[in-house]
């Protein structure tokens, strides 16, 4: 283990609670919703009709035209997000070699839109007239390309494909980049934009998606309540700019906290399902602590996956137990996906996104849905309103279909405190 | 609407230029900034908007503006 040490120094985000880390930020934390009535297709071809999308973004305007037309939804979430992110480190061509800078971006599927319309073009009229910016647009790296030709990005770069724990997992590589001395900045995080008719359509079909508050969708989201049915689908893009702490400190950047450690496991166990107790998240929770030079007893807060299924809320219940054991009772736990719904790919920054500002900020956001705690759902959820507290550590959980399992331990910045 | 103002529209659509950039004489790639793959779909539109089908070889002979309405004249397309 190497003795550098990796911070946040920028943030940037497209969500369904806005697309500014401000408002996104205060919409998580006074429990505002942003799940809605699907409005881009017709909601009743589907099982479950609500989304959380992202708003009042033109990404002709965003970005410019050329961009806007030769990029999936997903890139230009990525192009938007990175560039708000980029500008809130404040770094610069002059205060870093841009082959220093590595760009590592997660989707779990990439461009669905672009595949979606081109196939019915080559069904419709053949292959022949499929575009020339089909695999280009579609390919799930492109995200991490584009933001590098934007950025002067010259570093490692690359992207990571692990279903919902995808953007957790281009964190941990971004860390391991720093550490291994490969890169001293990584623009890092996740990008999704699965409102489409396949890939809500195919949701649906798992049963994996609420299907009970379609008339009330502000409150179908709620992570361990009893009344919970399934995850509200959402897009979106957070992007994270990470440094390594003597660089940012040297140059004054604004710290937001420390990324102090990382866990990773997979249950190889089920397709979907999560293994029994969330025995594979608690070893990668348990993996973030000793990486970060943490035991349980300093975990205050644990940013949940959470995602309002049935099977995740009540295993990642047992997971936090046999990771924190008695310490479980005390730590506050709470899943903001209660507002933005699941980013999918996106989701894992966006909620290390949402901890370093909790950890900042000493307030914690709340799982502002839950009413009534599901059975096994028995933790200190933060239900509700968001809890002034003086948090040190956290831990952020994403898990992945697939069986793959991501925490990062995270800790506030001491120039903070 | 003559077929230059018709081509122009193509043109100004498919790669995001200025209707006033797109003259006789620019350049689809040096002057209105298209790559390979504008170029691809490019001829796609032409093919879809005129009913004709363009060859590899005669649309890498289509390098300016003109070139390409000269050529779809020489197709007996008018307008």
């Amino acid at each position: 283990m190497s003795d550098k040490r990796v911070v946040i120094t920028g943030l940037g985000v497209l969500s369904p609670i806005g697309n500014t880390t401000s408002e996104a930020w205060e919409n998580a934390v006074n429990g505002k919703s942003g799940v809605s009535r699907i409005s881009t297709l017709d909601p009743e071809l589907f099982t479950s009709q609500v989304a959380g999308m992202v708003k009042d973004f033109d990404p002709a305007e965003v970005l410019d035209p050329k961009s806007a037309r030769r990029n999936d939804r997903y890139t230009q979430f990525a192009m938007a997000a990175a560039r708000q992110a980029w500008a809130d480190s404040g770094l610069s061509e002059e205060s870093i070699d841009p082959e220093r800078v590595g760009v590592i971006i997660g989707s779990g599927v990439g461009g669905m839109e672009t595949f979606e319309t081109q196939h019915t073009i080559a069904m419709d009229r053949g292959p022949r007239r499929i575009s020339s910016m089909f695999v280009p647009m579609m390919i799930s790296n492109m995200a991490a390309g584009q933001v590098a030709i934007d950025l002067n990005a010259k570093g490692p770069n690359f992207a990571t494909v692990t279903a919902c724990a995808s953007s957790s997992h281009a964190i941990a590589s971004s860390v391991d980049a720093i550490h291994l001395g490969r890169a001293e900045v990584m623009v890092t995080g996740g990008s999704e934009a699965p409102i489409t008719l396949m890939s809500v359509g195919g949701f649906c079909s798992m049963k994996a998606l609420c299907t009970t508050f379609n008339d009330d969708p502000e409150k179908a989201s709620r992570p361990f309540d009893k009344d919970r049915s399934g995850f509200v689908i959402a897009e979106g893009a957070c992007i994270l700019v990470l440094e390594e702490l003597e660089h940012a400190e040297a140059r004054g950047a604004d710290i937001i906290a420390e990324i102090a450690g990382v866990g990773m496991s997979c249950d190889a166990h089920h397709i979907t399902a999560p293994a029994p107790g969330g025995e594979g998240c608690a070893r990668a929770m348990t993996m973030a602590m000793k990486d970060a030079g943490m035991t349980p007893g300093d975990v205050d807060y644990v940013n949940a996956h959470g995602t309002s299924t049935i099977l995740n809320d009540i295993n990642e219940t047992s997971a936090i137990k046999a990771a924190l054991g008695s310490h479980a009772d005390e730590v506050l736990v709470s899943s903001t996906k209660s507002t933005h719904g699941h980013m999918l790919g996106a989701t894992g920054a966006m909620e290390i996104m949402l901890s370093s500002l909790a950890l900042k900020n000493g307030l914690v956001p709340p799982t502002s849905t839950l009413e009534t705690p599901g059975e096994g759902c028995d933790l200190d959820y933060v239900p509700g309103t968001a809890r002034k507290a003086n948090i040190q550590c956290a831990l952020s959980n994403s898990l992945g279909f697939g069986g793959h399992n991501v925490s990062i331990a995270l800790r506030k910045y001491k120039g903070d405190s | 609407m003559s077929l230059e103002n018709r081509i122009a529209e193509i043109i100004v659509s498919r790669l995001n230029v200025k209707p006033e950039e797109v003259t006789d004489s620019a350049n689809l790639k040096d002057d209105l900034g298209a790559d390979s793959l504008d170029m691809v779909d490019l001829m796609m539109d032409l093919e879809d908007t005129f009913n004709l089908k363009i060859s590899d070889e005669e649309g890498n002979t289509l390098q300016t503006v003109g070139s390409v309405v000269a050529f779809l004249k020489t197709k007996g397309i008018e307008a």
